[in-house]
């Protein structure tokens, strides 16, 4: 059990899974690419704009995804003081704020089109833009509070209250009336989503996937070096 | 079995998690009007007469047959299935503005059946397809 917490070990280990990661993301992402592009169908009423869709989604569900994983682990952290988490949380955030990020703007790429405006202040895009203001103040309360116990307080806080606002984006398009459509596609119950979107959709949220992998086993094992060069200070 | 330490930083964040939930619930319930983005005719008809004064939204569906356009005018109505406003806009709608579609618009309230818009958003619902698929749900509804 211990040899598997070991940092060296885990070192190795993200390194093997790297390669693996990079030797996939490519055709995955091509596949992706063609799906989405060419070989999916025109919606029957907003012809090619749909495809802004399959980048839009995955994002989307990218950055509350990996927001809701950096939360956990930050609370995690907080309470059983396990050192090598925050270099996760550490990792993770940058991405989800990224993702964060391209989902607004591709959110409103489709919006000028379809709805006619570009920004609308109802319950989930507000929600979403407060989302990414979570992110920066997360990311910033890790880099500029020096005090590795104050930052772990701060980040747990902040992850905590943007964990309720997690709920809160996931369930503002069912609880109020928004300019945003209710979700398409559920895990229990129907999908409104022709097959012949969902398959892009779903091969584009793994070429999505193995990106994230890719640039978090990077910046982990980038953040592991900093912090045994630390050590050896 | 948790040492004390880790007890009282678990009471800690139990304690400061169920606080953050409750202040949440009363912020959203005090904001309700506020979170809405839009209103639907039934609830347009609810409210009393001096809130007609403010620029509001209406969202509802545009009643299928109901629009007209004159010169530079269009004119159409509202519906949530229970009741009916009648909008007038002059300008152009969005591309995905349809009969039976969802619709936003933004303006003023003349009186309870009467709405002058200076904004029309389209909205879209949930559902992606296919033309053709469109096309033979169309017939099988026949």
């Amino acid at each position: 059990m211990i040899k598997y917490l070991n940092p060296s070990y885990i070192f190795n280990l993200t390194g093997k899974i790297l390669n693996i990661v990079k030797f996939f993301i490519i055709p995955i992402a091509i596949v992706g690419l063609i799906f989405s592009l060419f070989l999916s169908p025109k919606d029957y009423i907003q012809g090619d704009t749909v495809r802004i869709m399959y980048v839009h989604v995955p994002s989307a569900w990218i950055s509350l995804l990996s927001f809701g994983a950096l939360s956990l682990l930050c609370i995690i952290n907080f309470i059983f003081k396990i050192k090598s988490l925050s270099l996760v949380y550490k990792s993770l955030a940058p991405i989800g704020l990224t993702f964060n990020i391209i989902a607004i703007f591709t959110g409103s790429l489709w919006g000028q089109p379809t709805w006619g405006t570009w920004w609308a202040w109802d319950a989930r895009l507000t929600s979403m833009l407060i989302l990414m203001f979570f992110y920066i103040a997360f990311i910033m309360s890790y880099k500029f509070i020096r005090d590795p116990i104050n930052s772990s307080k701060v980040c747990t806080l902040i992850s905590l209250a943007g964990l309720i606002n997690l709920v809160v984006i996931k369930y503002s398009v069912i609880w109020w009336s928004t300019l945003h459509q209710p979700p398409s596609v559920n895990l229990m119950g129907e999908t409104t989503i022709h097959i012949s979107m969902l398959i892009p959709l779903s091969v584009m949220l793994l070429a999505f996937l193995l990106y994230c992998a890719l640039i978090f086993l990077m910046k982990y094992r980038i953040e592991t070096i900093r912090m045994k060069k630390k050590g050896l200070k | 079995m948790l040492n004390i330490k880790t007890k009282n930083r678990l009471l800690i964040f139990l304690s400061i998690f169920a606080l953050t939930i409750i202040l949440t619930i009363f912020l959203f319930k005090t904001l309700r009007n506020n979170v809405l983005y839009f209103y639907s005719p039934s609830e347009v008809s609810k409210t009393d007469e001096k809130a007609f004064k403010n620029n509001i939204r209406l969202g509802g569906m545009v009643k299928p047959g109901s629009v007209e356009t004159d010169d530079n005018e269009i004119k159409f109505i509202v519906t949530d299935y229970k009741k009916e406003i009648i909008v007038t806009y002059r300008g152009t709608v969005p591309a995905l503005f349809e009969e039976g579609k969802g619709v936003v618009a933004e303006g003023k309230l003349k009186d309870k059946n009467f709405f002058l818009a200076k904004r029309i958003l389209a909205k879209h619902d949930e559902n992606y397809m296919p033309p053709e698929i469109q096309e033979s749900l169309k017939q099988n509804a026949k």
